[in-house]
């Protein structure tokens, strides 16, 4: 076990983990931000999609000790209120089923748009293509993309 | 509407109060989870006035609706409360939705499954609301002293037009909470023509909780002092726990114990629900989740084959039987051959019309199919997993469920404790598509609380979850059509069959519309569990009848819609036998709707095209998929699906459920299989499991509902059988090869020439 001191959403947290813990878990049972989801622990399907300085990664590969001196971003922090601009397009759009990818499939949008403002639909398929929704709600995942682009 | 008036009568309603007021019950929150809808926010009232189960108003007019059902993403959180809101003829956006609690006593039927929410809803939410808005009015009659049948309502105010008196719902809910309710067979329902809400489409009530990350799942509970669980299970079918060394795990970090935990006790009749793989597993408790998967890798246990075993099972009429489990590690390879066996065996015959070996014997050509799919993993988002307290003879469980009824009787039996202790909160679900009908999971997270003593989360692994069985089946189905000189269709057979299950529902179109007609199942035991997936046997039989009739049609020469609108004809004028379970006109009605939507006889230019419909869970569907060819594979450009489902309730929300349905049908054809070597499932999560991915997704799918009065009928699943025979009949357009395998991409990347 070891000490880590975190920012997270702009704050600064801290932990006593385990160096190998993912980030993944730590978000989720010792900071009690459970909007990044657990789905296959082996970065294949992206509910875990979280931002360290400001690029989309898989936070169940993410060890915490690789992750001390990043700017780690969730679901939780990227909008005060919910209204982000992807945010408000999934809303606009109904996009979730179950709703439980929602938040990879989000991370995942928001740091393609960050790079990206406005992207072909070739490269939102590249871009999204590692997150699963089971529900198979791509066609609005995809149609909510371009209408936050032409907002943001 | 037996139930209906059970649960609305005041007298077993001020019952249930008491109780509430008394016992466990006390800790049903009445105010968890409110969220504004849609995104204006609303007052909190400073008092609540319950008006039924379903309903209550604030004194400032603000409405609380409960979903019955549990959520697994097909909208019933939204929807149902859309059809309470417009009987009692409130605003939309005056009215908070909250997820009810399993609560029998309160609410019917609270089981997300079969496709039938919305349809076995209707009458009684309609009956709620309209209950509830008559209390209203008889509560506004009493105080101005004017007759009730001078009142009228609108938006959540009552008028009294003569005396010009006029007050807000909110008004009048103190009083009306003290009414007796009206007879429900007497309450007077809206005409459909006056619905305000339902047929407008409302945007999901948890839209918001869902895009910031708020906590809803199961997975996502956390109480003080809750310990961490991870299970192992054995590595196969047909095998089980032999030993295992506790002291490889206790000693690493955050390990507080490991032992085994029995699932059923020993005289236990389950339940059709109570599908359990493993009925013994080894638990693991720790600290935090990531301790208790490190010790799962580290656990050293030793494992056996499983000989021959029998449970007892209670039967759905009560009465018991026993059902044999075999032994022995099973082999995909092997499935294959003992499926192929049956294509000359007989099977069981479940229909048969005309003399169809008559007119077998005197066709002059007869065409013969054999189609197959693997069995398939559900592989829901959220893997499986619940939160349980266990102390002395009380339990709170919370976590994901379609069916809590069932298992709460399940739970009760294996804790041993009485079952109306057993409080179940229904936790949003990662997704279900009828995995979650079976939740021996709740039963396992139960058990070890009990005997940890302590509050537990217990979390699957993708792993555990992906190869904990309860599957889709595998299937075969052998079609044969006889033909005369003149390529008259004289007879139809079909024989269909699977492990451990047959496909068949035999009295389906094309029963009914052909004079000679044998439908024979089979099936071949398995200890490989298997359960309800998404619209269950309708997902594999649609498809080979689709693909058939459309080889058919071809060897007629004959436009494959207006082929099967000529045997829906004749269903319709003439039906063959008595027990044809479809409404001929209904289904051509789909036919005719998507050969327009499609505009079916101008194929674009690229474009290959293929039709399927099908029926089922009361609902019909028609599909035409388009597909082209670049880079030598298939793209899949365009669906269009029309669907008869009677009312529609939230239009964008039902669509959506379509458009999902036919990405998985999409997925499911090309991608998905489950398959076993030596008892074990070779796939165990997304790197072996192919999903269908955003790439792979349609780039446009249009859903259009035929408009009619219909009371409304099944909708999560009736989209997704007809899918896979769409995809095959344009995938025959454009590579000139009929596939009967599934999943259909291995077949297509070993081709080489694609037609185009």
């Amino acid at each position: 076990m070891a000490q880590y001191k975190l920012s997270i959403n702009g704050k600064s947290l801290s932990v006593d983990v385990d160096p190998n813990t993912p980030m993944l878990w730590v978000l989720r049972d010792h900071l009690d931000l459970v909007g990044t989801k657990f789905g296959c622990g082996i970065a294949q399907c992206g509910a875990c999609t979280i931002h360290m300085n400001g690029t989309a990664v898989r936070s169940c590969q993410l060890p915490v000790s690789a992750a001390i001196d990043a700017q780690i971003t969730t679901i939780e922090g990227i909008s005060e209120n919910g209204d982000h601009p992807v945010q408000k397009a999934w809303l606009e759009h109904d996009v979730p089923q179950c709703g439980y990818c929602q938040a990879g499939q989000i991370m995942s949008a928001v740091a393609l748009l960050k790079e990206n403002p406005s992207p072909s639909d070739e490269d939102i398929d590249n871009a999204m293509n590692g997150n699963i929704c089971r529900c198979g709600t791509y066609t609005r995942i995809k149609a909510a993309i371009k209408t936050a682009a032409k907002t943001a | 509407m037996t139930l209906v008036d059970k649960k609305l009568n005041r007298r077993s309603f001020l019952k249930v109060s008491t109780l509430a007021g008394g016992g466990m019950m006390l800790s049903f929150s009445w105010l968890a989870g409110c969220k504004p809808t849609p995104e204006e926010v609303l007052t909190m009232p400073k008092e609540w006035f319950e008006l039924n189960s379903y309903i209550k108003i604030g004194e400032n007019g603000a409405v609380t609706l409960f979903n019955p059902n549990p959520e697994f993403g097909s909208n019933v959180k939204t929807s149902l409360p859309m059809i309470l809101a417009d009987e009692l003829d409130v605003e939309w956006k005056n009215v908070f939705v909250e997820q009810a609690d399993f609560y029998p006593e309160r609410f019917d039927r609270q089981f997300t499954g079969g496709s039938q929410g919305i349809r076995s809803g209707w009458m009684p939410l309609r009956t709620a609301g309209a209950t509830a808005r008559q209390l209203i009015v008889n509560a506004a009659a009493q105080t101005w002293n004017v007759p009730a049948e001078e009142i009228s309502t609108n938006a959540g105010f009552v008028e009294h037009q003569t005396s010009g008196k006029r007050a807000s719902y909110g008004e009048m809910a103190s009083l009306a909470g003290t009414l007796e309710a009206p007879d429900p067979e007497t309450v007077k329902l809206k005409d459909i023509s006056d619905f305000k809400i339902i047929g407008n489409s409302k945007k999901n009530v948890d839209g918001t909780k869902i895009v910031t990350g708020k906590p809803m799942f199961g997975i996502d509970h956390k109480v003080e002092g809750m310990k961490y669980a991870a299970i192992v299970q054995p590595p196969a079918f047909g095998m089980q726990l032999k030993s295992f060394d506790k002291s490889s795990v206790t000693s690493m970090p955050g390990i507080q114990d490991a032992f085994e935990v029995k699932i059923f006790k020993d005289d236990y009749g389950r339940n059709f629900f109570d599908t359990t793989t493993f009925p013994t597993i080894i638990a693991i408790v720790g600290n935090s989740t990531w301790e208790v998967m490190q010790a799962k890798k580290n656990l050293k246990a030793e494992w056996e084959e499983a000989p021959d075993s029998t449970f007892p099972m209670a039967g759905r009429g009560g009465q018991n039987m026993d059902i044999k489990v075999p032994g022995g590690l099973e082999n995909s390879e092997t499935h294959k051959v003992k499926m192929a066996e049956y294509i000359s065996k007989p099977g069981n015959v479940l229909r048969k019309d005309g003399d169809p070996e008559g007119a077998f014997k005197k066709a002059a050509k007869v065409l013969e199919r054999t189609y197959t799919a693997p069995f398939l993993a559900h592989n829901t988002m959220e893997p499986m997993n619940c939160f349980a307290d266990v102390k002395g003879d009380k339990a709170v469980i919370y976590g994901p469920t379609q069916a809590p009824e069932l298992i709460r009787q399940t739970i009760a039996a294996s804790l041993g404790i009485p079952q109306e202790n057993i409080q179940i909160n229904l936790a949003r679900m990662g997704g279900g598509f009828g995995r979650r009908a079976y939740s021996h999971h709740m039963t396992e997270a139960a058990l070890i609380s009990q005997k940890i003593q302590a509050p537990v989360k217990m979390v699957y692994t993708r792993e555990d979850d992906m190869s904990a069985g309860v599957y889709r089946p595998t299937y075969s189905a052998t079609y044969r059509a006889a033909l005369d000189d003149n390529n008259n269709l004289l007879a139809l057979h079909v024989k269909a069959g699977g492990i451990p299950e047959s496909p068949i529902h035999a009295n389906r179109f094309p029963a009914g519309a052909i004079d000679n007609y044998l439908a024979e199942g089979w099936q071949i035991e398995s200890n490989i569990t298997i359960g309800a997936f998404r619209a269950p046997r309708s997902n594999f039989i649609a498809g080979a009848e689709q693909s058939f009739l459309d080889e058919l049609a071809e060897e007629m020469g004959k436009d494959p819609i207006e082929f099967r609108l000529e045997l829906l004809k004749r269903a319709e004028t003439n039906p063959v036998g008595e027990n044809n379970d479809y409404d001929p006109k209904r289904y051509a009605g789909v036919l005719e709707l998507v050969r327009e939507k499609s505009n079916w006889s101008n194929v674009p230019a690229g474009i290959s095209r293929g039709v399927s419909a099908y029926f089922c869970h009361n609902s019909y569907v028609a599909e035409v998929v388009d597909i082209t060819i670049k880079d030598k594979q298939p793209v899949v450009e365009n669906v269009y699906a029309a669907v008869d489902c009677g009312i529609v309730v939230n239009p964008d929300a039902a669509a959506n459920m379509g458009e999902g349905a036919i990405v998985d049908g999409i997925g499911n054809a090309f991608y998905g299989e489950m398959a076993f070597e030596n008892g074990a499932p070779t796939k165990r999560n997304f790197d072996t499991y192919r999903m269908i991915r955003h790439k792979e997704a349609p780039k446009k799918i249009e859903v259009h509902f035929v408009q009619n009065n219909e009371a409304p009928t099944g909708l999560g699943e009736p989209l997704f059988p007809p899918v896979f025979a769409a995809l095959g009949n344009s995938l025959y357009k454009a590579t000139g090869k009929r596939l009967y395998e599934q999943p259909f991409q291995p077949q297509l990347l070993e081709m080489e020439n694609l037609k185009m």
